[in-house]
């Protein structure tokens, strides 16, 4: 087990706030890729069915 | 070798970016990972204690959340001299992320700062700079949702992108400007004396070089979205002219 004395609090607090906030922009990030290709996938589909 | 310019083509772009993507990833994956748990592993500091540890996501934080902004404002000026649309997609794809490094920055600052400074919070020239910087990714955001125009759009975020610069820059050197406040100089300094320990230095290293290249994957991944999103809607105002 990692010691930290008496500053435990203080250090876990911000590598739990950055870890999170990073973790979120890499989810955001992704979500929003996924979203986007199947998006485009989709219409590209449509326009080939439409136009042949 | 492909010229620089080539990479403002679109499809060229999509190639380019689909086939470093993976390798970038795993590179950030590999120096984040090894480099945060090296820092987390580090012994205490005989001033600070154990807070010393949160100088290995605070100063990656806080050099990414600058030279994010450099990197939009060469973005920026690229689109309004060459009008390269990829490279505005580019700033706009990058903004969160600086947003979020800015985030971190002062989020950590702030709680480092209140054992080691006795408080959470100060008007100190490089904070308040940061905190002003971040105030502009946040406008520079809001501008490109608030205008529909992409091509307007990318002109005014430039434009706010160079007035912004002033405080990106100020938020580097406020502290050699005035030479005040609480916060300290650069922590990394090649000055005898002012060197951190290897012990240190090392794992941080690692970490910003973690950082960086989990800046380039995201903004990689986010800009092919947002080529795809501007591709999406070219067909759908195509569609509806037919």
């Amino acid at each position: 087990m990692i010691e930290l004395g008496k500053y435990s609090a203080t250090v876990l607090v911000a590598w739990g706030v950055s870890l999170l906030l990073l973790g979120g922009i890499v989810v955001q990030s992704l979500m929003a890729a996924a979203r986007a290709r199947r998006s485009l996938e989709a219409e590209e589909a449509a326009r080939k069915v439409k136009h042949g | 070798m492909a010229s620089l310019w080539e990479y403002a083509n679109p499809v060229r772009f999509m190639r380019t970016s689909g086939a470093l993507l993976p390798w970038v990833t795993a590179a950030a994956a590999a120096s984040l990972g090894i480099g945060l748990v090296w820092g987390f592993l580090t012994p205490e500091d005989y001033k600070q204690g154990s807070t010393v540890k949160i100088m290995f996501l605070h100063v990656p934080a806080a050099m990414m959340a600058i030279n994010i902004w450099v990197m939009m404002l060469v973005a920026s000026l690229i689109w309004l001299i060459r009008r390269h649309h990829v490279s505005a997609l580019a700033a706009k794809a990058a903004a969160p992320v600086g947003a979020v490094m800015t985030l971190i920055a002062l989020a950590t600052g702030a709680i480092w700062g209140q054992p080691m400074w006795g408080t959470w919070w100060e008007w100190d020239p490089r904070m308040t700079s940061f905190l002003i910087l971040f105030l502009f990714y946040l406008g520079y955001m809001a501008l490109w949702s608030a205008v529909e125009n992409p091509d307007s759009a990318a002109d005014l975020t430039g434009v706010l992108c160079l007035v912004g610069s002033v405080f990106a820059l100020l938020s580097r050197y406020a502290v050699n400007f005035w030479n005040q406040g609480l916060h300290q100089g650069a922590t990394i300094s090649v000055a005898p004396g002012d060197r951190i320990s290897s012990t240190y230095s090392y794992p941080l290293y690692l970490c910003m070089l973690g950082f960086f290249l989990l800046f380039v994957a995201l903004l990689l991944l986010r800009t092919r979205t947002e080529i795809r999103i501007r591709r999406l809607a070219a067909l759908r105002a195509r569609e509806l002219r037919a």
